[in-house]
């Protein structure tokens, strides 16, 4: 395992061990490039996971404050609570449900496709489908997922055969158990699903795909990465020609460092990746890091999101078995005779009860409340995850009261539906309820978005240096050596779960940040 | 289909290190054969005891469930009683809005929250108070301390932790067989 002096301005600086920077580190690693990721949680490993929603959710979450505004109903709901991410090794890939879509072609040209939308700031990728389509491949390989490189689909549980059947009924005819990165078979040094729920609370069999035990360890193996924990990265600092030379981080104790760098690559998720970046504001860039298009921060999305359970008259038990255990695909397609623009997926979920209580419907009391839950065991239920529209003002900027134990500005996160996204939330209610009441459901509650688990765009690629922060290989156009690593580099959000596209992204960066290197570029 | 046995399967010590755990969650042990109306809360140390009572009595008009006895509600509010030791901003909050709740329930029923006979008539007065800081914090700590009790748990057919049984791969993650 590596351990790089802190003067030592050879490595590569990667903020963020989740699925942009875990992945980058092990990639760029296997290169032979010395790396150190700055990761700001401490190191959890599978034996240290619990099944217990809340005692899961103090060990592994982001808690720390963030404040909120805007008409989301999340502001309301959690005001200091935006996001559901995880600040530990292997960030949010420790919590994810394992769900790995490739985007569709149309999703990665929406300003062509879809025209001008009032109220949207629209806009292509720099890349098509054809240019990802290696990668994407890349990434499936290495995360195992279902359904691709002759790997069978996990078994389906109580809660996707209550889906299905309602999914049949109705006639939708993509519906299966989903492209997961879970081992349905054992592969990579890792065993097979055991079924044992609780994948969002860190899987206790690691057959889910996680940098925590998969990229991370490869990555130590080479001897060119060292993996920091307890690093809270708090400005990133650059030279007199406008390089970025080093990340100034906080350590357990409290004490300040500054790790040199010979480039810098930022992955600290949607919220933190904008706030590092803004927190970095200096005489030669006092408007933030890479933000001369004034886009850091900007067009801010969490996708439309919201919930469908039901109660029947016999029992369920949703949660026995893999969380996110399959997929409705069908109205994934983009179809404005449904009166929106784009599509969304419906994908089974199921909460715990001491989670089913927070979050059926947050602030609601009496026996309509209590009814619900008393139903518990008979529930079944379904995640609903559609694209969302970029907007500018949807934002994530720096509080101008609120600071955290280092003296830093937290992230104040501003969100408002969209027409569009109130008009596919409408309608994905509307389909899964109607899944289950072909299967008798005696009750179905439409409900609402739970904290952002998809936090996607604040740091957006484009052509043209104008438009957005990064080019379309996660470079930020204002500074040559500082690139971006996470979701925020999403330029628009797509219907699916945003985890492989953060994968294969990587992979390309860290090939394009080798080749860089080699022709001396950085 | 394997059901779950409802009946109460008592494991203190793993009960005790969840609570300890998790604020605000129970911090004793649910005792058999507790009423709301009973001596159990005499052994508050801050809060009075009627307060004690009442509390049991809007935790249950608040989360009603009939499947479930007393002793749950007041292993839910028992540990208000320790934060009102401590903070006496709590303790202010807490006996002032009983005190509020009781001053409504004698307006309108000339007796105290705790004995006015209907659920939905303590409901309308609980209504009244929807919006204070009193309420709101009643509701957002019973989400954790009532329904984070793994005693309850079974109560509603849920398993709580499953890997150190192996998951449910061979116990019941695709057993259903009642649909058509």
């Amino acid at each position: 395992m590596a351990k790089f002096d802190l003067n030592d301005d050879g490595p590569i600086v990667i903020v963020g061990s989740g699925a942009g920077g875990g992945t980058l580190g092990n990639e760029l690693a296997q290169k032979g490039i010395k790396v150190v990721i700055l990761e700001a949680g401490g190191r959890n490993e599978i034996q240290d996971f619990v099944n217990d929603e809340w005692n899961s959710f103090i060990q592994l979450a982001w808690k720390d404050m963030r404040t909120t505004s805007g008409s989301w109903r999340v502001a309301h709901d959690f005001p200091n609570l935006p996001a559901w991410i995880v600040k530990s090794v292997g960030g949010s890939t420790v919590h994810w449900a394992g769900a790995s879509l490739r985007f569709d072609e149309h999703e990665f040209k929406i300003r062509t496709v879809y025209g001008d939308i009032a109220g949207a700031n629209l806009l292509d990728w720099p890349i098509s489908l054809a240019e990802m389509e290696p990668w994407y491949a890349k990434a499936e390989f290495k995360m195992g997922t279902t359904r691709t490189n002759g790997i069978p689909g996990l078994p389906g549980n109580n809660n996707f055969k209550v889906m299905e059947a309602g999914a049949r009924k109705l006639g939708y005819q993509q519906v299966h158990t989903g492209r997961m990165s879970i081992n349905s078979q054992p592969r990579d040094g890792r065993g097979a699903c055991q079924q044992i729920g609780f994948c969002f609370q860190g899987c206790k069999s690691g057959a889910k795909w996680s940098t925590l035990y998969t990229e991370i360890p490869k990555g130590e193996a080479t001897g060119n990465l060292e993996v920091r924990p307890n690093s809270m990265a708090v400005r990133i600092e650059h030279n007199a020609a406008g390089k970025v030379d080093g990340v100034v981080y906080v350590d357990a104790d409290g004490k300040m460092h500054k790790q040199k760098a010979r480039a810098v690559a930022v992955a600290g998720n949607s919220l933190e990746s904008p706030r590092l970046l803004l927190n970095s504001h200096s005489n030669m860039f006092p408007d933030g890091l890479a933000n001369s298009s004034g886009q850091v921060g900007r067009n801010y999305m969490r996708h439309m999101t919201g919930s469908v359970y039901a109660v029947f008259d016999k029992q369920v038990h949703m949660y026995r078995g893999t969380t996110m255990a399959g997929i409705i695909m069908d109205e994934a397609r983009h179809d404005p005779k449904r009166g929106f623009s784009g599509g969304y997926e419906m994908e089974t979920l199921s909460l715990g009860l001491p989670f089913m209580a927070a979050f059926l419907n947050p602030g609601a009391w009496g026996r309509s409340f209590t009814t619900a839950i008393d139903g518990y065991s008979n529930m079944a239920g379904m995640w609903l995850v559609g694209e969302d529209l970029p907007q500018e003002t949807n934002r994530v900027t720096l509080d101008p009261a609120a600071k955290d134990a280092n003296g830093m500005p937290v992230a104040s996160v501003h969100y408002d539906d969209h027409p569009n996204d109130i008009a596919m939330r409408n309608h994905a209610y509307q389909q899964g309820a109607a899944v289950y009441d072909a299967v008798g459901a005696t009750r179905t509650f439409p409900t609402p978005p739970y904290p952002s688990t998809h936090n996607l765009g604040t740091n957006r690629m484009s052509e043209k240096p104008r438009d957005g922060v990064v080019n379309k290989y996660g470079q930020t156009h204002d500074v040559k050596n500082l690139f971006v690593s996470d979701g925020s580099q999403f330029t628009t959000s797509a219907a699916c779960n945003p985890t492989l596209t953060i994968v294969t992204l990587a992979i390309r960066q860290a090939d394009y940040i080798g080749g860089a290197m080699q022709r001396g570029e950085i | 289909m394997r059901e779950v046995d409802r009946r109460s399967k008592i494991d203190r010590r793993n009960f005790l290190r969840t609570a300890a755990a998790v604020p605000p969650a129970a911090a004793v042990a649910v005792t058999t054969g507790l009423s709301i109306d009973g001596a159990w809360a005499d052994n508050a140390q801050t809060l009075k005891p009627d307060t004690m009572r009442t509390l049991a009595k809007v935790a249950r008009d608040i989360y009603p469930h009939d499947h479930l006895a007393d002793r749950y509600y007041i292993a839910a509010v028992t540990p208000w009683d320790a934060k009102a030791a401590s903070d006496p901003k709590v303790k202010a909050l807490l006996e002032e809005g009983v005190a509020l709740l009781n001053q409504l329930a004698q307006a309108t029923h000339k007796s105290a929250y705790a004995a006015v006979a209907w659920e939905e008539q303590r409901v309308a007065l609980l209504r009244e108070i929807e919006q204070t800081d009193f309420f709101g914090k009643l509701r957002s700590d019973l989400i954790a301390s009532l329904y984070n009790n793994p005693e309850v748990w079974p109560k509603f057919g849920y398993e709580g932790s499953s890997a150190e049984h192996g998951g449910y791969i061979n116990r019941g993650f695709d057993d259903i067989n009642w649909l058509s």
